[in-house]
């Protein structure tokens, strides 16, 4: 167990030190910092003057590890666009992130499981048949378009809906919720849906061939066969089963969301992080896009390390192989 | 599969149902349109002088103010909007088509090696790909796009925008073909054939290309038109940033950019009918894609 538990965060570890190196080497070679940074018609020795004390003319070796030390301290450089810290913009640009995700999963959970019900129990039925043509309709369309869509019917023709930011926001210490006023909940409601319908179509689908898997299995037919109840067996005992992987895909996808949030942000004008990091692309704020990529990597391997290591925990088989 | 011409006569015989005829027909006859979008296109929206400002933001054709020479009206500077489709729908198809065929031929070489030398070769292109798999594709291409962006000065962004897209979006999509490539080749590796050729002293390369790789083939094809479909959406994406086709040679995607500037002001055509094109056009391919993923190879169905 400790040996699976060891390799695991080496792994992490070894993971993290690619990707902050990519980060360095976007930090140091892409652009000139002390051109960015000098002032218009700065004199040869000024320019050295100001290499020598951003430590530039240092060994690549040092200068990376004084990249490590500053980022693990939470340094993470000041954005050239806004001359703010890249840390405080994140910080401030997080909870609207985190806020957008966690309403798009719980939709997306409260949809897809049902649905995905209804696909197994009835393979051949009319809705499942209609539910399972419109999930391929759903992986074709971009999120981009369907929010541009929600935004003609509910904003545009309708009026019902805000199309765009986070409405009123209340903070609660660094964290701004957008929960507790009417104007920010309703402004959940389009982009909330635009991003749980990406997430729709795979939970919809993995609930589906669980399910199906579980219903054909053993125990589910010797409990068909003892004449219990169908509403019991089908709700208590097969999707039970049927929810653990769709749990665990449900939390890797999170770090996938936070990602492909960046769409949704943009069609809606949400001021999360996504929208920081896109419009560093188009300025090419680097220290802001490293500092996106270190981000939202670490949350990635942490993810995905806690996960593999649950696994570890519950089930035994697994510690034999991959250890 | 080899002989796998997408005609519908040979649908048919494979016994695909209504549905996958129907959708590999539009497929095929959106991809024909785009092709020869220079000469069925009314307009032709690169050439300056053939749209003026006067004529900007028409309504379509079937509309109550429409104007009869625009059949699906104008965008914001006077340009056809069908005409615009036809050619940004080739600009996005022949990005799509590139970044699939890099991708292919990138993932199965690195598949193949993988596969056939193992030991440390194929530890180390397995751990990039789990690497490159554990980041979504769209976090993946924005980074790339952007470090381009940023390499590349800003005069000179415009031309090598296709090029960069294709790399974007190829830099994730090579792991599917390596991961799958590698598995077949250590099968086909492990058979008596290769081994006499081994034997007889034939050097590696030949063995990889002229035995090994006919036969790992198959799934290839089948993971393309999948990947096709994919990497459209993924092109549009990018070019809805803001970070793919400029606007003075649009795709789909930055069709749909430009028409969402004028959404809030009731001009619904410009981002809508682009956007109703993509989505036909990557549906179509999808629906052939899945069908013939359950066709010929029932083991690539991943769940995803």
């Amino acid at each position: 167990m400790f040996k699976v538990l060891l390799s695991r965060l080496g792994q992490a570890a070894l993971v993290m030190l690619v990707v902050s190196a990519v980060s360095f080497v976007m930090f140091r070679y892409v652009g000139d910092p002390v051109a960015t940074m000098s002032r218009e018609n700065a004199s040869v020795e000024e320019k050295e003057e100001l290499r020598r004390s951003l430590g530039l003319d240092q060994p690549l070796v040092v200068q990376y590890g004084r990249f490590l030390t500053r980022t693990l301290s939470g340094d993470l450089g000041i954005s050239y666009r806004n001359q703010r810290p890249v840390t405080a913009l994140i910080a401030e640009r997080l909870p609207a992130t985190l806020e957008l995700v966690i309403v798009a999963t719980i939709l997306s959970l409260a949809l897809g499981i049902p649905l995905g019900v209804l696909c197994a129990l009835k393979p051949d039925g009319v809705a499942a048949r209609l539910v399972q043509a419109l999930s391929l309709v759903g992986i074709s369309t971009p999120t981009f378009v369907t929010g541009i869509v929600l935004i003609l019917v509910f904003a545009v023709s309708l009026g019902w809906l805000p199309s765009f930011g986070r409405g009123q926001v209340v903070d609660l210490g660094w964290w701004s919720t957008g929960f507790l006023t009417i104007s920010g909940l309703k402004s959940f409601i389009l982009p909330g849906i635009t991003l749980a319908l990406y997430q729709l179509t795979l939970i919809m689908r993995l609930v589906r061939a669980e399910m199906i898997d579980v219903l054909s299995s053993d125990y589910i037919r010797f409990a068909k066969a003892r004449g219990l109840p169908t509403r019991y067996i089908n709700f208590r005992l097969a999707l039970r089963n049927a929810l653990m992987p769709v749990i665990t895909v449900t939390g890797l996808q999170i770090g996938s969301l936070i990602a492909f949030a960046i769409v949704t942000e943009t069609v809606f004008q949400w001021p999360g992080m996504g929208l920081l990091f896109i419009q560093a692309v188009s300025f090419v704020d680097i220290p802001v896009m490293a500092a996106y990529l270190l981000f939202v990597g670490l949350l990635f391997v942490l993810i995905n390390t806690v996960v593999d290591i649950l696994y570890a925990v519950v089930d035994p088989r697994l510690r034999a192989r991959s250890a | 599969m080899k002989t796998l011409a997408p005609t519908p006569g040979l649908f048919m015989r494979l016994g695909a149902p209504p549905s996958v005829i129907v959708a590999g027909t539009l497929a095929l006859i959106l991809v024909a349109c785009a092709l020869l979008a220079s000469w069925i296109a009314p307009y032709d929206p690169t050439d300056l002088s053939s749209f003026e400002l006067i004529n900007a933001e028409l309504p379509p054709a079937f509309t109550a103010d429409g104007d009869p020479n625009f059949l699906l009206g104008t965008d914001n500077q006077g340009r056809d909007l069908l005409s615009a489709m036809l050619y940004g729908a080739r600009v996005s198809i022949a990005i799509g088509g590139g970044a699939v065929l890099l991708a292919a031929t990138l993932g199965v070489s690195l598949g193949l090696l993988a596969g056939y030398f193992g030991g440390k070769v194929d530890a180390l292109i397995m751990r990039i790909a789990d690497v490159i798999l554990s980041f979504p594709t769209i976090l993946l291409a924005l980074l790339v796009s952007g470090i381009a962006r940023a390499l590349i000065p800003g005069a000179a962004t415009a031309e090598w925008a296709p090029i960069i897209l294709i790399c974007a979006i190829a830099i994730h999509e090579w792991v599917q073909y390596a991961r799958t490539v590698r598995a077949a080749t250590m099968v086909e590796t492990a058979k008596d054939y290769v081994r006499a050729a081994k034997v007889i002293g034939l050097p590696a390369p030949r063995i990889m290309l002229r035995h090994i790789l006919p036969n790992v083939m198959s799934p290839v094809l089948v993971i393309s038109t999948i990947n096709l479909a994919a990497a459209v959406l993924t092109e549009a994406t990018l070019s809805f940033l803001g970070v793919g086709m400029p606007p003075t040679y649009p795709s789909l995607g930055t069709l749909i950019r430009i028409g969402n500037e004028f959404v809030f002001s009731g001009v619904w055509w410009i981002a809508l009918f682009p956007a109703l094109a993509l989505v036909i056009l990557v549906l179509a391919v999808n629906i052939v894609g899945d069908w013939l993923r359950d066709r010929f190879n029932p083991k690539l169905r991943v769940k995803r």
